[in-house]
């Protein structure tokens, strides 16, 4: 088992009353790829946001490469390595393609350094044609890919990725599988995501949220096959389609 | 597009500017009267003024509602400086200081208390009154500092004007305060400009355009919002300096609030998130106001307050986008045949 890059022991936030995580105890390892599903509501989002201190967990902790995030600033925990591309594309509307990219990239590298970058990050993620185009022009699935974009030109060693299939054509979605893979050849990734068959194309290995805690943890098959799973998400007119 | 174009482009306001003020300054002096000498003067320190708002609240996204609080503690710092010292160099210094320290320790608690834009404003409109307050209760010579007698309501009269640096006794006249003023004024425009096209300018201005994501990157917001208010407080300071120079005087009305709305009306007439318009906006308001006052009959404040009203709900991006327009059609064209080049440095 190689060593672990994340682990959130014992997780748990509430929101007054609502209870809307508890008990999460969840690893990683360096270069795994794992999605994460579940039905609406049952806390992926929600989880993704303790991992990058956008909320601060009312029980547990997280720690990324030995370092527990505990009272850490979202960016203190992004100059850790973590990256994130949010469900709702969340990027520099009123600035070009490349200035965002820029941006990412400047903060780790120098300014003659960077330019070069923002090149390599636009050819890698296929934007150069868009590269002068105000984001806020473009399509929700343009936008997407420009975040996503954003992640990579950021080098990060954990990327996560809520939902980056939503919104896209059939062919953006066999793209983002790829870009997936590549991108798992040098980082670890979390992708939450509703598409099953997207999930089966890029997953090594499934955790299921259901109801603020985790379900079930496996490969994709031992995932699709368990019955609980099939109850609370799939569904039973699954075992038709498996 | 080639290396000499693209540099052309990016440093073409940066050119105009600069044969705008020298042209000022060499023309101006002996086309017109010395009293509209004297007026150009106040257009231009009231345009450095309008710089600084312009700055932290279209570039920064930080709209400050008490930019008066920067402008009057600069006039403030001028004026007790000058009176202290006898020589105004580091009374002008002292004008940029004191400003950018108040904005330092009041922008700290308020970005990193992580206050909400609208309190934002609140917070900085209750300062500027609290400081109005307090300057009008300082009548009597016990108020002083060092030399310095701060007036009360009746202000601060007979200040030593600007002088060669090092030498008190050398003031400038009416022609050369003007091509100071002048120079401040395209300086502090170049200079921001230069500012905005640095890292630090790219990420305030990112920060203005979504705080979580700049957060997510791995910056901190809050230090470059902080920044930000930091610079636009010693720009207002500048101005403030330069105001209390202008009229030798200096008294609470630099806290007003009417001192705050205006720079805040210049900014929407000229076109918030541009340099150039806030500088056009203020110059045409303040001739404006200055013409209305002249032929009487009607009260310029009505009419400034209906020309507010007539850009919000009609022309919501000012003047510069429109003036602008003929530019930038020209720049679509041209970019039309060549390449997709993009705006990264």
């Amino acid at each position: 088992m190689s060593e672990s890059l994340l682990s959130a022991t014992g997780l748990g936030i509430s929101f007054g009353g609502v209870q809307a995580l508890t008990g999460i105890d969840f690893r990683l390892a360096e270069g795994e790829l794992r999605c994460l599903i579940g039905p609406n509501g049952a806390g992926k989002s929600t989880f993704f946001k303790l991992l990058t201190g956008q909320y601060r967990p009312t029980a547990g902790c997280v720690t990324i490469r030995g370092t527990v995030t505990a009272g850490l600033e979202p960016y203190q925990i992004a100059r850790l390595g973590v990256g994130i591309k949010t469900q709702v594309p969340s990027v520099f509307d009123g600035l070009s393609v490349d200035e965002n990219i820029w941006l990412a990239v400047r903060r780790i590298t120098g300014a003659p350094a960077a330019r070069n970058a923002v090149f390599d990050v636009l050819e890698e993620t296929g934007l150069e044609h868009l590269s002068a185009r105000q984001v806020g022009t473009l399509s929700h699935g343009q936008r997407q890919w420009v975040e996503l974009a954003l992640v990579v030109a950021s080098r990060p060693s954990l990327v996560l990725l809520d939902e980056p299939a939503a919104g896209m054509s059939d062919d953006e979605v066999k793209r983002t599988a790829q870009l997936i893979t590549a991108i798992n050849r040098h980082c670890a990734l979390i992708v939450v995501e509703h598409d099953m068959e997207f999930v089966q194309m890029i997953a090594q290995k499934v955790t299921v949220f259901n109801r603020g805690s985790i379900l079930v943890e496996g490969t994709v098959d031992e995932v699709l096959a368990d019955p609980r799973v099939r109850d609370v998400y799939l569904g039973r007119d699954l075992e038709m389609r498996v | 597009m080639d290396v000499s174009e693209k540099a052309m482009r990016k440093h073409l306001p940066t050119f105009a500017c600069l044969v705008a003020a020298v042209t000022a300054i060499c023309v101006l002096p002996s086309a017109v009267e010395t009293f509209t000498l004297v007026e150009f003067t106040v257009y231009a320190i009231m345009a450095i003024f309008s710089l600084s708002l312009a700055f932290a609240w279209g570039y920064g996204g930080i709209l400050c509602f008490g930019q008066a609080a920067f402008f009057g503690a600069g006039a403030y710092a001028y004026a007790i400086g000058v009176l202290n010292v006898g020589e105004s160099t580091v009374a002008m210094l002292l004008a940029v200081a004191v400003p950018m320290l108040l904005a330092t320790v009041l922008g700290y608690f308020m970005f990193f208390g992580r206050i909400s834009d609208v309190y934002l404003g609140v917070v900085t409109l209750t300062v500027t009154l609290i400081l109005y307050n307090l300057a009008n209760s300082t009548s009597g010579d016990q108020y002083r500092i060092g030399a310095a007698v701060l007036g009360g309501f009746n202000g601060m009269p007979s200040l030593p004007t600007l002088n060669v640096p090092g030498s008190p006794g050398r003031l400038l006249d009416s022609v050369q305060m003007f091509q100071v003023c002048v120079v401040c004024l395209a300086s502090v425009y170049i200079g921001l400009r230069a500012l905005l096209s640095a890292h630090f300018g790219r990420v305030v201005v990112a920060v203005r355009e979504n705080e979580l994501r700049a957060n997510l990157l791995g910056y901190d917001a809050r230090k470059y919002k902080l920044g930000a208010f930091v610079i636009s407080g010693g720009i207002a300071g500048l101005a403030g300096g330069l105001f209390a120079n202008w009229g030798a005087f200096t008294s609470p009305t630099v806290f007003g609030l009417a001192q705050s709305a205006q720079a805040i009306i210049w900014v929407i007439v000229g076109g918030v998130g541009t340099l150039l318009g806030p500088v056009i906006g203020c110059i045409a308001i303040q001739w404006l106001t200055a013409y209305l006052g002249t032929i009487g009959w009607v009260n310029p404040n009505l009419v400034l307050g209906l020309i507010l009203v007539l850009f919000v709900l009609t022309i919501p991006k000012g003047l510069a986008p429109i003036l602008f327009m003929p530019f930038q059609w020209l720049l679509r064209q041209r970019s039309q045949v060549g390449n997709h080049e993009g705006r990264i440095p």
